[in-house]
């Protein structure tokens, strides 16, 4: 596959350090997109402040890295100012579930079309290794240094509540079901939210006894879950696992959709 | 005319804030003269008493707030309480017969306007349209027909008649005006 | 080509301005007294194929407003104190990435919660400095509803030209005020809009100067001209650049795309400056009492000059120098505990006395309060 093209190789090495497992998810997200087809022109990727909201930066659309929380706000504005436009959120655990978490809640709710990928390393990287609402209890982090005493939040189940047309987890370990979640969310008109958990040697592991990479990424392969399995375990087994797989997928009418609907409506008389 | 500042007060959902505006937008249509109208926003504006505003001017107006009113309109008690006591010298006031008002100096009328609208219309809702219509006569800031055509662009759809017939009543109210006069409480006590 | 006579509400002028420049988005939160320019979008935009939406909070309507506006759509929020508080960090995000934008604030007595429905203007200094580091503001303040309708406009053309938020200082006095207002025909109108590259987007810098007015073109998202933006320092690619050099130049740029142009963007009016000894300046809704308390000092034969500023930032220096050069009381009145006071007394001469008449207590300040301020009023 020629992927080449939808990267600025003129901007690689990236900034991410060794065995990040953030380079996979972009990998799969541009893998998503070359499968749908889209033109790189009408392609909008937003993110925010993060690791992970480096990401757009590499990547040969029309990329806009915002301020810290905020981009699926700004992507909203896109979608909705233009719904021809394909509008990507690229986001973290610090980003999108701490001070983003009421953006995304309400993009939810509305199902604006706006496709949303959380790179979940259960830490705040870019600021040295602070624990994240997506953290799991007892973790070390710089400003846990006792263990985190806080239950981290399941957006996936969230996100599924607050009417996320396509919602979804996968691991970077397991690279090919990341791969088909991005390809299923950006096949769909309406909001979706794709989780990937992945990994942060430097802030997360080396503090959490996951001494390397190849740990972590082991780590992911024997705590993951598949969700139809989970559905017949009790609570107390899935403590400490990754449920993946697909949460939900419906087909409500997407927000812009709605409105443009609106609009003919009134401008035909009809209201 | 120079600046004349008209006060309307009543009890909230009298319809006064829009009997201001639409007095003001019929300034704007149908006379060359400037005008302004401010109302209560917030708290204010919810319970009890509530107000509208109006200045005309034949020109510029300046600072925009009413501060010493030429004229006033209470239809209740809690308004004219609130809302008289900085009205002018010799300004005019207009109080529903239920208004236990005190004598100003100036040219007062206690009219019957709640009761004769619920006995003529068999509804108050356009107290405030009736009380519009007695103003204007007593100022002539613009023709009846014209008052009429203002109030019938603002009026909710369907409510036409009603307000034609407020119309109506606040000019015959007016046309006796004189008859509701009240004087000074000495002057009484000496007849 | 008829001049609209009509009754219009300040709130209600600033959305028929904003419109009329072309404004076809506006993302807010409802706020008094703001809450009509968001009632009265939210009626007019989607007959007109615009779009409104109500965000979730205020942060993210300035947010979508910028977003919008690299889509292509001219775009607006407003806002009061609160609300213009929460903004500031995507107001200073604007102002890097150089987006077009306005916001219009309608400003309330403050600090905190303050005074919902009472009128102030204490959020003039929080214009031009609200958002952390230097960068460049452009304000204006109405003092009518008919000015409320041309500034707005002027405030869309203005962030078009110059890629940047313009912020409308409205005050609840104004905002709330319904008027005679008689405004220019549509035709007359001159709108303005953002560069579009000349070049093809194979080669095209989107903070490359083509022209040397120093505003680079900026095309919408979906146009071909793929191009990176972040609030980061970055150079004429777009790109974050950590480098002095890089750094400098582009926040000079910033600063010189105003200044080079700043004596083009004093709006003002002036009444009876040459015959004065003495000079009223005032903006927004303090200046109808100006007007006022100037009329009345008049009348009582004063020799008293009135400058009202529109344009607040870039503060009008040059305008306020040469009004107030030659006078031997400069009064200057505003709804705060003094603001634009600070300016005037850095660019005056410092043996001209120079006195503030302030309200800051919710009530608009009243020709009395002015009055009292200059000299040989008894």
């Amino acid at each position: 596959m020629e992927l080449e093209k939808y990267f600025r190789e003129n901007k690689l090495p990236h900034i991410w350090c060794p065995g990040c497992g953030h380079g996979t998810v972009m990998s799969s997200i541009i893998r998503g997109i070359d499968k749908a087809g889209w033109d790189p022109n009408k392609v909008v990727v937003v993110s925010g402040i993060g690791c992970s909201s480096r990401a757009p930066g590499y990547m040969d659309f029309n990329t806009l890295h915002t301020v810290h929380g905020r981009a699926i706000a700004f992507a909203t504005g896109i979608k909705l100012a233009n719904p021809e436009l394909k509008v990507i959120v690229l986001t973290g655990d610090g980003d999108g579930a701490a001070i983003g978490g009421n953006h995304l809640i309400h993009a939810c709710r509305r199902n604006i079309g706006i496709k949303v990928v959380l790179f979940n390393n259960y830490i705040y990287g870019m600021t040295s290794g602070q624990y994240s609402p997506m953290t799991p209890e007892g973790s070390l982090a710089t400003t846990s240094p006792y263990g985190n005493i806080e239950p981290p939040f399941d957006l996936c189940e969230l996100t599924k509540s607050a009417n996320a047309n396509f919602v979804a987890r996968g691991t970077v370990y397991h690279t090919r079901p990341l791969i088909s979640y991005m390809e299923k969310a950006f096949a769909k008109d309406g909001f979706s939210y794709v989780e990937a958990i992945s990994q942060c040697p430097t802030y997360y592991g080396r503090r959490n006894r996951l001494k390397s990479p190849v740990e972590m990424l082991e780590w992911q392969k024997k705590n993951s879950v598949d969700i139809k399995k989970a559905a017949d375990m009790e609570p107390e087994e899935l403590q400490g696992k990754i449920v993946t797989g697909i949460f939900a997928d419906r087909e409500k009418e997407e927000y812009t959709a709605r409105y443009d609907r609106l609009i003919s409506e009134i401008q035909g008389g009809k209201k | 005319m120079g600046r004349y500042e008209i006060r309307l007060s009543g009890a909230g959902g009298q319809g006064l804030i829009l009997a201001g505006f639409i007095l003001a937008e019929a300034v704007v249509r149908f006379t060359d003269q400037e005008v302004i109208q401010t109302q209560s926003y917030g708290p204010e504006a919810r319970g009890g008493a509530s107000k509208a505003e109006v200045i005309i001017s034949d020109e510029e107006i300046d600072y925009p707030q009413v501060t010493k009113p030429d004229f006033l309109l209470a239809l209740t008690q809690e308004a004219y309480n609130k809302y008289n006591r900085d009205l002018k010298e010799y300004g005019t006031m207009i109080v529903d017969e239920r208004v236990d008002a005190a004598f100003r100096g100036g040219p007062t009328y206690v009219v019957p306007i709640q009761r004769k609208t619920q006995e003529r219309l068999g509804t108050r809702l356009v107290v405030n349209v009736v009380s519009l219509a007695l103003f204007n006569h007593l100022h002539e800031v613009v023709p009846v027909d014209k008052l009429q055509e203002a109030v019938l662009e603002r009026v909710p759809r369907g409510t036409e008649d009603l307000n034609k017939k407020a119309l109506e009543l606040g000019q015959e109210l007016a046309q006796e005006l004189n008859t509701y006069k009240v004087f000074r409480e000495e002057e009484e006590e000496d007849e | 080509m008829s001049e609209r006579v009509s009754l219009m509400q300040g709130n209600e002028a600033s959305v028929e301005g904003a419109l009329d420049a072309g404004v076809r988005f506006y993302a807010g939160y409802p706020i008094t007294p703001s809450s009509e320019v968001a009632e009265d979008f939210a009626a007019k935009l989607p007959p007109l194929g615009g779009k409104f939406i109500q965000m979730e909070d205020e942060i993210a309507s300035m947010a979508a407003i910028v977003g919008a506006s690299l889509a292509g759509k001219k775009a607006v929020t407003a806002t009061s104190g609160p609300g213009f508080s929460l903004k500031q960090e995507i107001i200073g995000f604007a102002n890097m990435i150089e987006a077009p934008c306005v916001v219009i604030n309608v400003q309330r007595a403050g600090p905190s919660t303050g005074l919902p429905t009472s009128p102030a203007q204490g959020d003039m200094m929080q214009a031009r400095w609200g958002t952390h580091g230097d960068h460049p503001a452009l304000a204006v303040a109405p003092s009518s509803v008919a000015d409320t309708y041309l500034l707005t406009f002027q405030a869309v053309n203005w962030a078009e030209r110059f890629r940047m938020p313009v912020m409308v200082m409205l005050d609840e006095t104004i905002g709330h005020l319904r008027e005679k207002v008689i405004l220019p025909s549509r035709e007359e109108m001159i709108i303005v809009n953002r560069k579009h590259p000349q070049g093809s987007p194979q080669s095209f810098q989107p903070y490359d100067i083509e022209d040397e007015d120093l505003i680079p073109p900026l095309p919408p998202y979906g146009s071909g001209y793929r191009f990176h933006t972040t609030g980061l320092y970055h150079d004429e690619t777009g790109f974050p650049a950590n480098r002095p050099e890089i750094t400098k130049r582009l926040l000079d740029r910033l600063h010189d795309k105003i200044d080079r142009y700043k004596e083009t963007l004093y709006l003002y009016d002036s009444f009876g400056l040459r015959q004065a000894n003495q000079l009223i300046i005032s903006y927004g809704g303090a200046a109808r009492s100006a007007k006022a308390a100037w009329r009345i000092a008049r009348e009582k034969g004063l020799l008293v000059g009135l400058l009202i500023l529109k344009t607040i930032w870039p503060f009008p220096e040059e305008i306020v120098a040469q009004a107030g050069h030659d006078k031997n009381n400069i009064v200057v009145a505003e709804m705060n505990r003094g603001q634009l006071i600070g300016e005037v007394e850095r660019i005056m001469d410092k043996r001209i006395p120079i006195r503030g008449a302030q309200r800051a207590d919710g009530v608009l300040i009243t020709p009395e309060q002015i009055l009292a301020q200059l000299e040989g009023v008894n």
